[in-house]
């Protein structure tokens, strides 16, 4: 089966670098990405992740008071 | 070329700003322009992408310098007097009423004077003449409307270190926000944002953080919404394009337009140098140099320094006159003759100068640093001993 990805959507950079620093702690991969247009008209960045990992993921970004938008499928 | 530029330096000019750099300071900067070079935040190649984690990692050092929790919280600016007018500037309004020390720089007086027009007040605790504060008269100075106290940790004029924890704390139990001006002890010596309840931390990149001018900011505590603090300024963030109103989320609310991202570059290998070292190892060094000074310069007939003329409670930064020779031919003469670099006069800070008693002649300050020696402080000592001598 082919690997998905998800990815998480936020507010700026800043944050993404925050949520990338948060998981690398935690043994997760993830990269930023530009943002795919179908999911937002933000400018910038965004973090991708394996979708396998996106619980794991929320709640490693609750636990640490990240704030982001919301967490999508690609 | 004159002469005189080919003489030794000797660099006393470290309260102003820190100099020499540690050498990974210019290296990091040439770096950022020659492989890195993008725009932080405002795209998302790898090049933009590693400019916003070099930024970020700045934040990440410099909260965990001041046990901040949050990096996101670090907002950088122009420098520590940009910070400033945010935190004066975004928080007082009309009505409110602020509490200050009588040792402060003219960036925090500046902005309090000019928030007059707009109906702020506030009130000077006075300070004793060698520029040391008790934490009671700033109790006393509160009023029903204070909002805010503002104080700086040493003095820029006399090294003077100011009892922060205990001001943080009545602060605290009177339930007002406390801003500290950290611009000659960040770095210098050690500062915890929790500990001394600092809800505003305003500090330089320049000096005791061993990075290039032009770098500086606000790490704001957690105690503080971003709702409470209006931006000065409005513009681009890399962040919620689609919108036409200013972001309200941290740290991107007060950060419009384009960072110094290669300042920051340097502010971080400073920091990083800083770590390495240890501000404490630093702290004991320009401490024993400090004392060195102090007691070389009492020594010599007609020498008055300023001050708690005591190391440990002073920052390495002296200041000083000589009976019968005005500030401006000493710091003359110590660069033409001796090599010295040194400022003299009035250091921004007529209210510091009024409290120590050297308004308006001023004095002339030397301002230690990491870089500086044994034998250099010697020389200078002797310096001013020879221009001492041919007074008499």
């Amino acid at each position: 089966m082919k690997s998905r990805h998800s990815v998480i959507l936020v507010d700026s950079t800043s944050h993404a670098l925050r949520i990338e620093k948060a998981l690398e702690m935690e043994g997760i991969a993830s990269k930023l990405i530009p943002v795919p247009r179908r999911l937002s008209s933000d400018c910038g960045v965004c973090v991708r992740i394996a979708s396998e990992d996106a619980a794991q993921t929320r709640r490693i970004m609750e636990e640490n008071g990240i704030r982001f938008q919301s967490i999508e499928e690609l | 070329m004159n002469a005189s530029t080919k003489k030794k330096i000797v660099y006393l000019d470290n309260a102003a700003t820190s100099w020499p750099k540690p050498p990974g300071v210019a290296a990091a900067m040439a770096h950022f322009l020659e492989a890195v070079g993008a725009n932080p935040g405002r795209s998302g190649h790898r090049l933009s992408v590693e400019a916003a984690r070099i930024i970020y990692r700045a934040r990440e050092s410099t909260a965990a310098l001041f046990n901040g929790h949050d990096p996101l919280r670090v907002i950088f600016g122009l420098n520590i007097t940009d910070a400033i007018n945010l935190a004066l500037h975004g928080l007082l309004k009309a009505g409110d009423h602020a509490v200050t020390t009588g040792m402060e720089h003219n960036a925090v007086m500046r902005p309090l004077h000019a928030l007059q027009a707009t109906g702020v007040s506030f009130t000077q605790a006075a300070c004793a003449a060698d520029g040391s504060l008790d934490p009671a008269d700033i109790e006393r100075a509160i009023r029903p409307n204070t909002k805010l106290v503002a104080v700086n940790q040493a003095s820029n004029v006399c090294g003077t270190i100011l009892p922060i924890r205990e001001v943080g704390k009545t602060a605290r139990e009177k339930g007002l926000l406390f801003m500290v001006d950290t611009a000659q002890s960040a770095g210098a010596v050690p500062i915890d944002i929790q500990d001394c309840c600092i809800d505003l931390l305003a500090f330089t990149g320049h000096k005791s953080l061993y990075g290039p001018m032009g770098t500086g900011g606000l790490v704001i505590g957690e105690r503080v919404s971003p709702h409470e603090i209006l931006p000065l300024r409005q513009g681009g963030t890399g962040s919620r394009s689609e919108r036409e109103v200013q972001p309200d989320f941290l740290p991107d609310c007060y950060e419009s337009g384009t960072a110094n991202a290669v300042g920051i570059a340097g502010l971080l290998a400073g920091l990083d140098w800083l770590n390495e070292q240890g501000i404490e190892h630093i702290r004991e060094e320009e401490a024993a140099l400090c004392a060195q000074l102090i007691e070389g310069l009492m020594e010599i007939p007609g020498v008055e320094i300023y001050g708690p003329r005591d190391a440990s409670r002073q920052t390495a930064t002296i200041g000083w006159n000589l009976a019968g020779v005005e500030p401006s031919e000493i710091g003359l003469r110590m660069d033409e003759e001796f090599g010295i670099m040194c400022r003299v006069g009035l250091h921004c800070a007529p209210s510091a100068h009024r409290t120590i008693g050297t308004f308006p002649d001023g004095c002339v300050r030397f301002g230690i640093g990491a870089f500086n020696t044994g034998e250099e402080i010697a020389y200078a000592v002797n310096a001013v001993r020879k221009i001492a001598g041919e007074r008499r």
